[in-house]
C-alpha cells in the first residue's frame, strides 16, 4: 500500500529574538488512497499546523524541514502554478468554523461551482453536479438552497453546503480541521455520518483533525495522537481503549469524565498541555508523564511499532 | 431549597426563549440544565443570576426578597461563565482580582482569605500576583471559580464553565468543583451541553429543547433510560466507544 | 503547576528598535517641541518681543541664526516662544475633548436605551458640523483670544472622540468580566470607575494623540485667519499670517520657519500615535 499523503520527519521551526523554536518538532505520518487518519490532540498539540503544512499554509517566516510528500511529490519543492493545482483539485479542506470560511455574500450556488467553473466546467454542468452532491448529502429545496446566502443557513447546514463544495472538486483527500466543533452534539453527529458516508463511497482519504477521541474514533480507521508538536502514538481506531500504549494517550482516555462511576474522581494529568516551545528536551512528555524516568527526560524516543515512548520499546 | 423557579418565561421581541419552566435547587444540591443551542438554558442561568429580568414567573432565591440589595444577592448566588479568555479584567493580578470582591463585600483578614480561595482551587502564590494573560485558560477558570465562591454564595451557576477547556484540564476543573462543593457546601446549577459532564457532577438534570422542559429527573435515570425522544436523539448522539454516526 | 512567562524579557535598545527608526526619531522630535515649549523662556537666545527695526529682515547670523522679521524681532526666539502657545491650545483641546467625550460615550454605552439613542443622534448632528467653522464661528461672537477659539474646537472634537470611545465601551462592556462583576453586586459607577475606564485608557490616549495633530493644524489656521492670538503675540499659526507681506517683500523666512514647525510637530505627532494605535 503506498501512501497518498506522507510526513517525513516534518519540522517546523519559527525565528525569534532568541533564535528559531519549533512549532512541530517532528512529526511522521502516512496516509493510505481512501484511508481515514484521525489527528488528536489539545491545543497547541500542533494537529492544525500538521494539516496546514499539506497545503504549504505555514505561518509567514516560518521554515520547515523533513518532507511533506503527496502522491511522493515533496510539497515544499512545489511551484505556485503547482501549489495551486494541489489545492484546488487534489486536497480540500473543511475548516472548523464555516462561517469564517465561505465568503458571506455570494450564494450558497456560487460557493459550490466556483472550483468547478475554475476547471473549465459550464455553468450549467457545474450547477447540475453541485445539486447532485447536495442531494446525495441529504440536502432538500435543492433550487432554493443554491440561491440562498450563507446567512440564511444555520451552522450545520453551512457545514454541509462547505463538505459538498469539498466533495464537489473529486479531491483524493480531505483535511478536515475540528469540522464539527463550533456545532451542537446532534448536528455534529449528522455532519460525520455525511462526511464518512460520502467518503467512503468516493474512495477519498481524510486526516480528521479533533479534540474528541471518541469522535475521530467513530470515522476514522487510524487515529494518531499528538503532544507538544510530536506524534506520540498511531493505533488503529477499533483498538484505541485496549491497545492504548503510551502514557499520554492512556491519561487522554481517563481524564474524560465517562471513564470513571459517577462521583469518583477523575485521574488527572498534573499540568497545562504544552506547545513545541515549551516541551523539554527529551521526551515531550516527560515533564507530566506519571512513569516517568530519567531516561526520558533528555533523549528523545523514537516512534517505532506505533509508540514513542522509551518505557514501551525497551 | 435554595433556589426555586416557577413559570418563568421570556421574550425577545416576538421570541419566546423560555416558555413555562419551573425548576429548583436543594441546598448543596446540584442540578444540571442542558440543551443545545437555542433551547434557553443559558437565558434561564442569566435571569437566575440577575443579568436578566423575567418576562413572567417567580424565581425564589434562599431568603431574598423583591427589596434585597445587590450585595445580599451576590452572597446568595454567584456565576462562572464560559471564556475564560474574556472573564477576568486583563489589567487586573490575579490577588487583586479576589481583593476587590473580598473587601466589596467588608471581609476581615483578606489576604488570608485570598490565600485560602487560592488553595481551593489549587493555585499558589506566584499565580496571586500574575495577569490573566500570563496564566493558561484552565488556570484563568480556576481564578473566576475562586472569585465566584469569594462572597460564600449558596449557589454557584455554571454557565458552560468546562467547554472550553482542553480534555486534561477540564478534568482537574471538575475534580477541583467537587472538592470545592464538599467543602463549602455551595449547590450547583450546571449549565451544559455536556451530558458526560453531567452524569459526572450533576445530582439532577433537566433537558430544555427550544424553550421548554422536555425531561426532568435524576441524571442516573434521564440518561440511562430516556423517555422523551429528544432527549433520546441527544443521548444517541454523544460520541463514546462502539458509536456510529448515523444521519436522521 | 507552571508558570508560563508569556514574553522573555525584552532589553530596551532592541525594544527600541522594535518601533522602528521612524518613529524613534518622531518620538524624540515630539519630546524635544516639548522640552522646548517647557523650557521656552530659558532657552530663547533673545526676547521674542524685542523691536529692533533697524535690524529688520536680519539674514542669517550667529546673532540670529534664523534671522530676524520685519520690525527685526528674533525669529528663532519668536519660534520657541510660539512653541508654548501652539502646543498648549492642541493639548487644551484634547484634555478637554478627550475627558468630555468619553464621560458621555461611557455613559451612553453603559446606561443605553433611550439615553444612549439621544446621544448618538446629538453627536451625529454635531459630527456633521464642519470643526473648524464651528470654532471661527463661535470666535466671532466671543472674540478673538486664546479661550474662545479652543473651547470651541474642544466643542467640535468631542464627537469624534465620543463616537470613537463609544463604540470600544460598548465591545468592552459586553466582555464577560462586566457581567461577573455585575453578579458580584458591583455598581455601575465602580465598575466603570474601577474596569472599564482604565481599559479604555491606551485607546484614549492614541486618539488623542492623533487628534492632537488635527488640532494644531485647526488651531494654526484659526490664528492665520486673524481669530486666535493677538500681535505681538508668538504663535505659529500667527507668524505665518504675519509672514505674509514680507514674503512679497522677498523675505519669506518667517512664515517658512513657522510652517515648517507646524509641519514637522503634527506629522511627528502622528506617527507616534499611528505607531501606538498598531500595537
Amino acid at each position: 500500500m503506498s501512501a497518498l499523503l506522507e510526513f517525513d520527519r516534518l519540522r517546523v521551526e519559527i525565528p525569534t529574538p532568541v533564535g528559531p523554536r519549533p512549532l512541530l518538532r517532528s512529526v511522521s505520518l502516512s496516509v493510505a488512497a481512501g484511508e481515514a487518519v484521525g489527528l488528536v490532540g489539545e491545543s497547541g498539540s500542533g494537529k492544525s499546523m500538521t494539516a496546514r503544512s499539506v497545503l504549504g499554509m505555514l505561518p509567514g517566516g516560518s521554515v520547515a524541514t523533513g518532507a511533506v510528500r503527496f502522491r511522493g511529490v515533496d510539497i515544499g519543492g512545489l511551484d505556485p502554478a503547482g501549489l495551486r493545482r494541489l489545492r484546488s483539485r487534489d486536497v480540500a479542506m473543511v475548516f472548523q468554523d464555516p462561517r469564517a470560511s465561505v465568503n458571506p455574500v455570494r450564494t450558497v450556488g456560487d460557493f459550490l461551482t466556483e472550483v468547478l467553473r475554475e476547471r473549465g466546467m459550464s455553468r450549467a454542468a457545474a450547477r447540475e453536479k453541485a445539486g447532485g452532491i447536495l442531494a446525495d448529502i441529504g440536502v432538500d429545496r435543492l433550487a432554493h438552497r443554491l440561491k440562498q446566502r450563507p446567512y440564511e443557513l444555520s451552522g450545520g447546514m453551512l457545514q454541509r453546503v462547505v463538505i459538498a463544495a469539498a466533495l464537489a472538486g473529486e479531491p483524493a483527500l480531505i483535511l478536515a480541521d475540528e469540522p464539527t466543533t463550533a456545532l451542537d452534539v446532534t448536528t455534529q453527529e449528522e455532519v460525520v455520518a455525511i462526511l464518512d458516508e460520502q467518503r467512503r463511497q468516493r474512495g477519498t482519504a481524510l486526516l480528521f483533525i479533533s479534540h474528541d477521541l471518541e469522535l475521530a474514533t467513530a470515522v476514522c480507521d487510524r487515529i494518531a495522537v499528538m503532544y507538544a508538536g510530536e506524534i506520540v502514538e498511531i493505533l488503529p481506531a477499533a483498538r484505541l481503549h485496549e491497545d492504548a500504549r503510551h502514557p499520554y494517550t492512556k491519561a487522554l482516555l481517563k481524564a474524560r469524565p465517562g471513564s470513571v462511576p459517577p462521583g469518583e474522581r477523575l485521574q488527572t494529568v498534573p499540568g497545562v498541555p504544552q506547545s513545541a516551545i515549551d516541551a523539554p528536551a527529551g521526551c515531550v512528555f516527560a515533564d507530566r508523564c506519571p512513569v516517568v524516568e530519567p531516561l526520558c527526560r533528555d533523549t528523545i524516543p523514537v516512534l517505532t511499532a506505533g509508540v514513542a515512548c522509551h518505557l514501551e520499546v525497551s | 431549597m435554595i433556589l426555586e423557579v416557577t413559570d418563568l418565561r421570556k421574550v425577545f421581541g416576538s421570541h419566546v426563549a423560555v416558555d413555562g419552566v419551573s425548576f429548583g435547587v436543594g441546598s448543596g444540591g446540584s442540578l444540571a440544565i442542558v440543551g443545545e443551542s437555542g433551547s434557553g438554558k443559558t437565558t434561564c442561568a442569566r435571569i437566575v443570576a440577575g443579568l436578566e429580568r423575567a418576562t413572567a414567573g417567580t424565581i425564589r432565591l434562599g431568603d431574598l426578597t423583591d427589596k434585597s440589595d445587590r450585595k445580599s444577592r451576590a452572597r446568595m448566588v454567584q456565576m462562572v461563565f464560559q471564556d475564560p479568555y474574556q472573564s477576568l479584567d486583563r489589567r487586573q493580578t490575579v490577588a487583586s482580582c479576589l481583593d476587590e470582591v473580598l473587601k466589596f463585600h467588608g471581609r476581615d483578614e483578606r489576604p488570608r482569605r485570598t490565600k485560602e480561595l487560592l488553595d481551593l482551587v489549587g493555585l499558589d502564590q506566584r499565580h496571586a500576583k500574575a495577569l490573566p494573560k500570563q496564566l493558561s485558560g484552565g488556570q484563568r477558570q480556576r481564578v473566576a471559580i475562586a472569585r465566584a465562591l469569594a462572597p460564600e454564595p449558596r449557589l454557584l451557576i455554571l454557565d458552560e464553565a468546562v467547554a472550553a477547556l482542553d480534555v486534561s484540564i477540564q478534568a482537574q476543573v471538575l475534580n477541583l468543583l467537587a472538592d470545592a462543593r464538599k467543602a463549602t457546601g455551595v449547590g450547583y446549577l450546571f449549565i451544559t451541553h455536556d451530558l458526560s459532564v453531567v452524569r459526572h457532577v450533576c445530582d439532577d438534570v433537566i433537558v430544555m429543547h427550544r424553550g421548554k422542559i422536555v425531561e426532568a429527573g435524576p441524571v442516573e435515570k434521564v440518561l440511562t433510560s430516556p423517555e422523551a425522544d429528544y432527549t433520546r436523539k441527544l443521548v444517541g448522539s454523544i460520541p463514546r466507544p462502539g458509536w456510529v454516526p448515523t444521519r436522521a | 503547576m507552571t508558570l508560563a512567562l508569556a514574553t522573555p524579557l525584552r532589553l530596551p535598545a532592541r525594544r527600541l528598535a522594535s518601533f522602528g527608526w521612524a518613529t524613534t526619531i518622531a518620538g524624540v522630535i515630539c519630546l524635544l517641541v516639548a522640552l522646548t515649549a517647557l523650557l521656552a523662556p530659558w532657552i530663547a537666545p533673545h526676547d521674542p518681543t524685542a523691536v529692533d527695526p533697524l535690524n529688520a529682515y536680519a539674514p542669517f547670523s550667529a546673532a540670529h541664526p534664523l534671522g530676524t522679521d520685519d520690525l527685526g524681532r528674533d525669529l528663532l526666539s519668536r519660534l520657541i516662544a510660539g512653541s508654548r502657545t501652539s502646543l498648549a491650545g492642541p493639548l487644551v483641546v484634547i484634555v478637554l475633548s478627550g475627558a468630555t467625550g468619553t464621560a458621555i460615550a461611557v455613559a451612553a454605552a453603559w446606561i443605553g436605551g433611550w439615553f444612549d439613542a439621544a446621544v448618538s443622534r446629538v453627536l451625529d448632528i454635531l459630527f456633521a458640523f464642519p470643526g473648524l467653522v464651528l470654532a471661527i464661528t463661535v470666535t466671532a461672537v466671543f472674540g478673538a483670544g486664546f479661550l474662545a477659539p479652543v473651547v470651541a474646537l474642544s466643542l467640535a472634537y468631542v464627537p469624534i472622540i465620543a463616537r470613537v470611545m463609544r463604540a470600544a465601551a460598548l465591545r468592552e462592556r459586553s466582555l464577560p468580566y462586566v457581567e461577573a462583576l455585575r453578579v458580584q453586586g458591583f455598581s455601575g459607577w465602580h465598575i466603570c470607575r474601577r474596569h472599564l475606564l482604565p481599559n479604555l485608557a491606551p485607546l484614549l490616549v492614541v486618539q488623542a494623540a492623533i487628534s492632537f495633530g488635527y488640532a494644531m493644524i485647526d488651531l494654526a489656521s484659526i490664528s492665520f485667519l486673524g481669530l486666535g492670538l493677538q500681535p505681538p503675540a508668538a504663535d505659529w499659526g500667527l507668524m505665518i499670517a504675519n509672514g505674509q507681506p514680507s514674503i512679497l517683500a522677498g523675505f519669506p523666512q518667517q512664515s517658512i520657519a513657522a510652517a515648517v514647525a507646524v509641519v514637522i510637530t503634527v506629522v511627528a505627532f502622528t506617527v507616534v500615535a499611528e505607531r501606538m494605535a498598531s500595537r
